[in-house]
């Protein structure tokens, strides 16, 4: 006996299909290039040094956590880096540095450590983050007054601002070609709207995002949309306006397909994209907000679990 | 189909290797020829390119003409696993003299056995725990003289019933368990005889319906009368059915045939499949009235009789390190560390050597652990291809959940199951609904051992049930 060879022993299964969160997390930041990378072209140094103290500052602020907390340190799954990335995209350009760090500490401290870490959060970290900035700096998401100093070759103005204050004739001169490529004023990566559709499209062909959440949130942006446009054209703007501009595609593609904030029943997924485009536009056209996208995820967040409930029956019950 | 590849001789067979590899695309194709006789390809089972649709688990398929299986010599020594614990006193002593088939009982209560699988001296009997805490008597028999058989079983099978059957046959290739026709409480009205193996990679019932049609035939027809169940149906791929007309033909049985798609052939899954009759969680097929028996098990009980033997040799199928597998015939008790040496398997330290498929067999610590009449396969696994498991906790991406053919919100429990709660589990979420295929843990992104702790609840339960019964028995007496 003492000589024999020792094997592993454990419970079945013994195969594994090679799936891993940092497999994810790798997929999800590649997916978000395209946009990022246009935002950087069009904002410059400024635009990128924002993205990279997001992405350095989420992971330098899970490190810190990891250690207080004496946890195994968690920086390998990736999660931080996306949750930084994601953060910078929703930034502009000109956000000044401690902003970017006080906005990932939100995200990764408030928004996802203290309710367990990973797989433990409640809302999407990233929605976290950005309310509570929104609601304690407001100017640095008034997009008009942060990117007053650059004079990019389309027109300088924020489209939902202008179209919370002026309606659609402020909006007229703005094509959805423009919006579709990228030449609006917003966030480094949430003006790029091809490049995240494109992005989003990758991440539900992969298997990584589900394809009912995505989809029914723009469906309920663009529905509710529609009904509001159709009854007063000169306040309300079309369905294609509402889902091109401000945080839409990136909320319907990153942020409300968060795993651990979203259903995984297919009911209750329709049920919370549906929710979350119609919140959306409820928040921009009846809201003092120009951009509802934030909270609107937080809403939904919110009610996932009950969603989650519709639950198909399973075997024999 | 991809062709290129390479044809390798190996171990004086010609075998054809071909795969690829992109950084996230991980398929392996591989087709064997072994004797004549080919093995269809197995798609190693990694996460797709597509994330969208499920992934597919086909069961091991067989095509081609029978082949003969490599033969394991008779070992020098051989371990039976009486199932009940061990006690001081048995009947059996160390240097009694055994014959080949000759039926042991070791305690005068209980009517649990085992039946010799070769001639020889006993050697030791003592305790050996098993998997989840189960604890057997392990009788070792040492092989020593003319092969001789014994002669009870003999003078018994001129008359078949079902209590002989139990009374001789358990211990057979297959394990024939008669006790759910005996039950008169929970009558059977169909048999479903098994030709396909319930995990992947495996092929030994398929090759014994393919290889011994005859046993299975007269099985069939002497369980038929003998049981008075009319309705007999005999499961297996699709691929084996234009093969396989001839089985059960004359005894007018049903063939049908079940999608190669694990976990198809999982007694629940079939009982929905093929009969449409959904188990009410908690409850098992037999009280249902329907009761599983593997086609190599109705073969032991067909050749038994007709022979007027009781059939030692089992049938099973080793899958190396490299996924390539043999098929080999072995006396009932063999070391699997013989058949490691006939079939050139080199075990190193940190191997996994698996008594039975790849997503429901179990490890076990020694290459001394012996063939069990219910041993179907074994498999190897090199180091480097042990997955691990983390402590993770899950991350809700639901993949578990789309993939769990029985429904249950797998994320949810394991949650509960994480925390203990296993109350809450069996209550809300729905534990006793598990058929135990083990597809969430083999999805599961953050690693984590799902199915382990499915399988743990179910376990802890049992013993607080257990414990709360005998409680209530000592405050009644």
């Amino acid at each position: 006996m003492l000589n024999q060879k020792k094997f592993i022993v454990s419970h079945a299964p013994f195969c594994h299909d090679g799936s891993r969160i940092s497999e994810r997390s790798y997929h999800t930041m590649f997916a978000a290039l395209p946009a990022i990378i246009l935002g950087i072209c069009q904002y410059g140094a400024p635009a990128m040094g924002v993205v990279a103290l997001a992405i350095s500052s989420a992971m330098l602020w899970e490190l810190a956590f990891n250690r207080v907390a004496k946890q195994p340190v968690s920086i390998g799954d990736g999660n931080a880096a996306v949750i930084g990335l994601l953060f910078g995209m929703l930034m502009p350009a000109t956000m000044p540095w401690w902003g970017v760090v006080i906005g990932t500490m939100l995200a990764i401290v408030v928004g996802k450590q203290i309710f367990g870490g990973i797989g433990g959060n409640p809302f999407s970290p990233v929605a976290v983050a950005i309310a509570i900035m929104m609601l304690s700096w407001k100017g640095f998401f008034d997009f008009d007054e942060m990117l007053c100093s650059y004079e990019l070759d389309f027109a300088m103005i924020y489209p939902l601002t202008a179209l919370k204050n002026f309606g659609t004739d402020a909006i007229s001169a703005i094509s959805t070609g423009d919006l579709l490529m990228g030449r609006q004023v917003g966030g480094i990566g949430s003006t790029f709207g091809l490049g995240l559709i494109i992005g989003g499209l990758y991440l539900i062909i992969r298997g990584f995002i589900r394809w009912e959440i995505s989809v029914s949130f723009l469906v309920g942006v663009f529905v509710t949309a529609l009904l509001f446009n159709i009854s007063d054209s000169a306040k309300y703007a079309g369905p294609v306006f509402h889902i091109f501009t401000g945080y839409t595609l990136v909320g319907a593609f990153f942020l409300a397909t968060d795993d651990s904030s979203s259903p995984v029943n297919c009911i209750p997924m329709f049920l919370y994209g549906l929710l979350g485009g119609v919140m959306t536009v409820l928040i921009r056209n009846l809201g003092v907000y120009a951009d509802g996208v934030i909270f609107a995820i937080l809403v939904i967040n919110l009610v996932n679990p009950i969603f989650d409930k519709i639950r198909p029956k399973a075997l024999g019950k | 189909m991809l062709e290129t590849g390479c044809w390798k001789l190996d171990a004086g067979n010609w075998k054809l290797e071909t795969g690829f590899k992109l950084p996230s695309l991980h398929f392996k194709f591989q087709s064997t020829t072994f004797n004549g006789f080919e093995w269809t390809l197995f798609i190693m089972v990694k996460r797709s390119f597509f994330g969208l649709a499920k992934p597919q688990f086909r069961y091991e398929s067989l095509n081609g003409k029978p082949f003969e299986p490599e033969k394991i010599s008779t070992p020098d020594r051989v371990t039976l696993f009486l199932k009940r614990p061990f006690a001081p006193n048995p009947l059996v002593r160390t240097g009694d003299k055994v014959k080949t088939g000759q039926k042991l009982s070791f305690y005068e209560d209980g009517d649990e056995y085992v039946i010799s699988s070769v001639t020889g001296t006993v050697s030791s009997i003592s305790p050996y725990m098993g998997d989840f805490g189960k604890s057997y008597t392990a009788v070792s028999i040492d092989v020593a003289g003319e092969e001789e058989t014994d002669e009870q079983f003999g003078t018994a099978a001129e008359e078949p019933t079902l209590e002989k059957i139990k009374a001789f046959l358990d211990f057979t290739p297959g394990a024939p368990r008669m006790d759910a026709l005996l039950d008169a409480d929970k009558p059977i009205k169909t048999i479903v005889v098994c030709g396909i193996d319930r995990d992947l990679l495996i092929a030994t019932n398929q090759y014994v319906v393919k290889s011994r049609v005859e046993a299975i035939n007269n099985g069939i027809s002497l369980l038929k009368k003998l049981s008075g169940v009319a309705h007999i149906m005999i499961a297996m791929p699709r691929a084996l059915m234009k093969e396989a007309g001839s089985i059960g033909g004359a005894a007018g049985v049903e063939l049908r045939a079940i999608d190669a798609g694990y976990p198809a052939s999982l007694p629940k899954m079939m009982m929905k499949e093929l009969l449409g009759k959904v188990v009410p969680e908690g409850k098992t097929c037999e009280d249902m009235g329907v009761c599983f028996l593997n086609a190599e098990a109705v073969a032991s009980v067909g050749s038994a009789f007709k022979n007027r033997k009781i059939p030692v040799t089992k049938t099973l199928t080793l899958i190396k390190k490299d996924m390539t597998k043999v098929l080999v015939e072995t006396r009932i008790g063999t070391p699997i560390g013989d058949i490691f040496n006939t079939c050139d398997v080199s075990l190193d330290q940190g191997d996994r050597i698996i008594i039975g498929g790849p997503m429901t067999g179990s490890a076990v610590y020694s290459d001394d652990y012996p063939v069990q009449p219910d041993t179907d396969a074994i498999m190897v696994q090199a180091n480097e291809d042990v997955s691990p498991v983390s402590d993770y906790p899950c991350i809700n991406c639901g993949e578990c959940v789309r993939i769990c053919p029985a429904k249950i919100q797998v994320s949810m429990l394991v949650r509960f199951c994480e925390a203990g709660e296993y109350e809450d589990a069996a209550d809300l979420y729905d534990l006793y609904s598990c058929i135990e295929c083990g597809l969430c843990s083999f999805v599961c992104v953050s690693g984590m051992p799902v199915f382990q702790y499915i399988r743990l609840a179910k376990y802890e339960l049992d013993r607080v049930r257990i414990a709360e019964a005998e409680e209530e028995a000592t405050e009644n007496a």
